[in-house]
This record gives C-alpha cells, structure tokens and sequence, in this order.
C-alpha cells in the first residue's frame, strides 16, 4: 500500500481570485523581503484583506531556511494566531511557511523531528495556502520541507503527509517576474523531481504520469520561458509543470541527483535546482549501468530515443544536458567557478552528507562510498559516468 | 547453512554480516542506539519473539535472541507481524516504507532513524546476506 496526497490546485491566469473566496478572519503571510519589494505580497496581501482577513506578513525567510527562522516564525504565529498560513515564493518560503504551520500547532517539536511516520495532528489550528512565484520546487504540493542545520551546513529532508497545503494557487502570472538565471534555476528542479519521480525505487501508477507529463512540458517550454520572460505561454506550462513534478515526486520520492544537490548546496551554496541540474545526468549514467529500465522508458516516451536499456538510459542523460546548454546552465560543478582545491576539501563531507539524505532511499542503484565519490568528482569534471 | 528466522542463530549471523559490511560501517558511523525487533503473531507464526542487536559507531556490539522486551534496553523498538519481517528480509517491504505505512511500528526518536536512511537500508541488505530458514 502507499498513499497519494494533493492540495486543492487552483491554476491558470487568474487563479489568485481564488483568494478572494477563502473563508477565516486571520492570515499570517510567510515570505521573503525580496518577493515584498517586487509587490507580490501586497497583491495577496490586498486580496486577502478585501476577503475580510486581518493579515500579518512574516519576511524574514531567507534561502536555503535555518532552523532558527522557522522557530522565530513560529513564535510570531503563536502571538498572532492565524487561522490560515499562507505562503507566498519560491521552495525556501513555501518550506519554511509548512515548517512554521507545524511548530505552531506543535510547539512540542523540534524542527528535526518533522518525519514522515510520526502523526502531527495539524488542522487543529490553521490551513494554509501555498501560492508559488518560481516553476519551481512543487512545494505549494508536496509533503516536503527542506532547512538547513547551519551548524552542521546539512541539508535536512523533513516532511509529513499532514504537511500537504490545503490549497495550491498556481497563477502564472506570479512567476513572470522571474528573470531568465532563476527560470532556468528552478526550472532544473523541477526536471529533477520528474525525472527522479519517475524513475526512483518508490514510483508508483498515480505519480507516473504526472512526473512523464511534467518533463515532456519543461524539455518543450524551458528554453522559451528562459529566452523570453513575457512569453505567458510558457510561464504556464512550465508553472503548471513544476506543480505537477512536485505532486508526482511527493507522493514518489527523489533520488541520488537530489541528494548530491542538496550536500552541494549546503556546502557551497550552488542555488537548489542548478546543483541538480548538474548532478541529474551523471546519476541516470550511474543508474544505466545496472538499473536502467525505467529510464529508457522515459527517453522512449519522450522521444529521445527507442534503444532502450542504457543505451535509451544514457539518452535521457544527454538530453539533459543538451537543455542545460540551451538555457545557458553549467553541466558540470567546475563550470560554476568552483575550485578544485576549495572543491576536494569538502569531498568527505558531500560523500557523508549526501550517503544519508533521505532520498537515498530510494535509489534504484545505491552508490557504494567510494562509487559515491567517484560520482562527485565526475559531477566536478564533466566526465560521463562509466562505472 | 540456513538460519531459522527468528532465532538467536539468525540475529548473530546478522551481527557477523554487518560487521563485515564497509558500506554499513560507513553509513552508520556517527550511529548510537541499540533496536529491539518484535515478531508478533499472525497467521503465519503464533509465538512472539525479540532480537535485540546492539549498534554502536558503525559496528554491531551485541545480537541476542531475548525472553522478553524487558529483558534489555534498547533505544529503538521496532514491532511488525511475522509476515511483515519476512517481507523485509526477502526485500518485498522497504523498511522506511513499512514505517510511514504503520506496517512496521516504531518506538524512539525518528529524528535520529531518518537522518541514516543509507544505514537503514544495509542493515536490510545485511539480512538478505544470511542464508534464511523461516520457520513458517
């Protein structure tokens, strides 16, 4: 048995009106001071205000969320009170908005111990309402919430099916604003969580064709969302696509790209969804050797190739490549300015941090240490994998 | 040589096969807290067992067949219906899998099981290595 969880989804141009019907008297925002000064908050600020909500706005959200920025969230919503949480931004808003509806309504936890087994009995409280300004982590859909321990600069993967917003708006319009590095950026996370929802160890039929459709929409409409910020046909479908990959891999998982990604950007600060970017085709190379069935199927189903095995595996690997070429991304981490030197002094603690994320669970070929760390220096050179 | 599953035979050969295990021994090398498994009843199996297996820094210090739960302290109980164990032993019910379903029952700090995800899963690789007998 397993489960499928989804947010009410609200999508399309327009789909911010939905705030104008949504029902409680107060609604803490949670959000970063950048998305302030761009005037996106006010429009669901304003929105909120005119359906009647007494609004507080919690900004301090900063990349990459710490413990002590959810715990001084929480503390704010616990002197406000919310009936709903909404978050309002890219994954480190959304995340951290999940992360402070669950303090709130447990201020018994830790922030750690936000796990996928242990009931939080949320709802008692306060709802909340994701509306997403990148395409995009998917967090507006998924159970996952990502901080950074910033003592031990890890990456943590936390998460809990109750921690599901109840509703999801995915107006493409509150991600037009994305200049071209970012559309890229978070348009490679998203073709991470398809890919990896695709074809990890815990795919399922429900999620399957949500993670197939929301890469066939970001290899076709990526390149112009990038090339073209005003181009609202593209920001949709890749808005909608990011919301899709995210539904799929929730309620999948993700995989080795994301762990490398995840150890790459705590060490290094590489933004999220360039670091899986690059990481992303040298993992499907690692899987084509000995497990690459679900990836040839996917390369099958999206046109890149009928060889099937690694061959069709290994196809799948270089069209993502091709597409970080298109919209300008490095393929490899030298081709981010990282040095060797700075690089191989953190080589250990990428291997460590990376060996137990919580997506290594599901790994259809578990790297062993020493393959995990060839794996990286790969990743660093460029060289296609060929172990 | 096959192990009946459960027995203080099979949890000893576990014990060996971990510690003779690098991926493990890498994977759990900041580990520290000991697991009690309880094989419950069910329509395969009508007795209740307990193995106890003590970890500690990437290696197995202790393995034992126990009378009881109270016999020894553990850290962590991890309780499941016979069928459920041999489930995860023959790699037919991932374990983080049988715990988000309630398939297997976990006392203890989750926090602390989820940041070795890696460890969790050579430990269930470890059980494949023993040559298995089970009993029903």
């Amino acid at each position: 048995m397993w489960y499928f969880v989804s947010p009410q989804i609200v999508f399309g141009d327009g789909a911010m009106t939905a705030l104008d019907d949504l029902k409680g008297s107060r609604a803490l925002i949670v959000t970063d001071s950048t998305l302030v000064r761009l005037g996106l908050v006010e429009q669901v600020k304003a929105r909120l205000e005119r359906a009647g909500f007494q609004v507080h706005i919690f900004d301090r959200v900063r990349p990459d969320p710490d413990v002590e920025t959810v715990l001084e969230g929480a503390e704010v919503a616990r002197t406000f009170e919310p009936d709903w949480i909404v978050g309002v931004g890219g994954g480190s808003p959304l995340d951290a908005a999940k992360a402070i509806w669950v303090l709130y309504e447990r201020p018994d936890l830790h922030p750690a111990e936000i796990n996928p087994i242990t009931p939080l009995g949320l709802r008692r409280k306060a709802r909340m309402v994701a509306v997403p300004t990148t395409s995009g982590t998917g967090s507006e859909a998924t159970m996952g919430i990502v901080l950074t321990d910033r003592e031990e600069r890890r990456k943590m993967g936390l998460g809990n099916r109750e921690a599901v917003p109840d509703i999801a708006i995915v107006d493409p319009r509150m991600a037009a604003a994305m200049p071209p590095q970012l559309t890229a950026d978070t348009g490679l996370d998203a073709l991470a969580h398809a890919i990896e929802g695709y074809t990890c160890a815990w795919h399922t039929d429900f999620a399957d064709g949500l993670c197939f459709n929301a890469a066939r929409l970001i290899f076709r409409y990526l390149p112009a969302a990038v090339a073209d910020s005003a181009d609202l046909e593209a920001r949709e479908h890749m808005h909608n696509a990011a919301t899709c990959a995210g539904l799929g891999f929730s309620n999948s998982l993700t995989s080795i790209a994301h762990s490398m990604g995840h150890a790459l950007g705590a060490a290094f600060h590489i933004h999220h969804g360039r670091a899986v970017g690059i990481c992303l085709p040298y993992t499907i190379e690692f899987a084509a050797g000995q497990a690459p069935e679900r990836y040839a199927d996917l390369a099958a189903l999206l046109g890149f190739s009928q060889a099937g095995g690694e061959e069709g595996a290994r196809a799948l690997a270089g069209a993502v490549r091709d597409l970080c070429r298109r919209i300008g991304n490095p393929t490899c981490v030298a081709e981010t300015g990282l040095s060797r030197a700075d690089y191989e002094t953190q080589l250990d603690k990428l291997v460590d941090d990376a060996f137990n994320d919580t997506s290594m669970m599901s790994a259809v070929r578990s790297p062993s240490y020493d393959e995990f760390r060839q794996l990286f220096i790969y990743a660093y050179e460029g060289k296609p994998v060929d172990f | 040589m096959a192990f009946k599953f459960p027995s203080d035979e099979w949890i000893k050969e576990l014990a060996n096969q971990l510690n003779a295990n690098q991926a493990y021994e890498r994977a759990a090398k900041d580990w520290e807290g000991d697991f009690i498994f309880v094989v419950e009843p069910d329509e395969a199996y009508d007795k209740t067992a307990y193995l106890f297996l003590g970890l500690y820094h990437g290696k197995c210090t202790g393995a034992a067949m126990l009378s009881g739960e109270g016999e020894r302290e553990a850290e962590f109980i991890l309780r499941a219906p016979y069928t459920s164990w041999r489930n995860v032993i023959e790699g037919k019910l991932d374990p983080i899998q049988g715990m988000m379903t309630r398939k297997l029952q976990v006392k203890g700090n989750m926090m602390k099981i989820m940041r070795y995800p890696k460890a969790a899963k050579e430990i269930v690789a470890c059980c494949a290595l023993v040559p298995t007998e089970f009993v029903a």
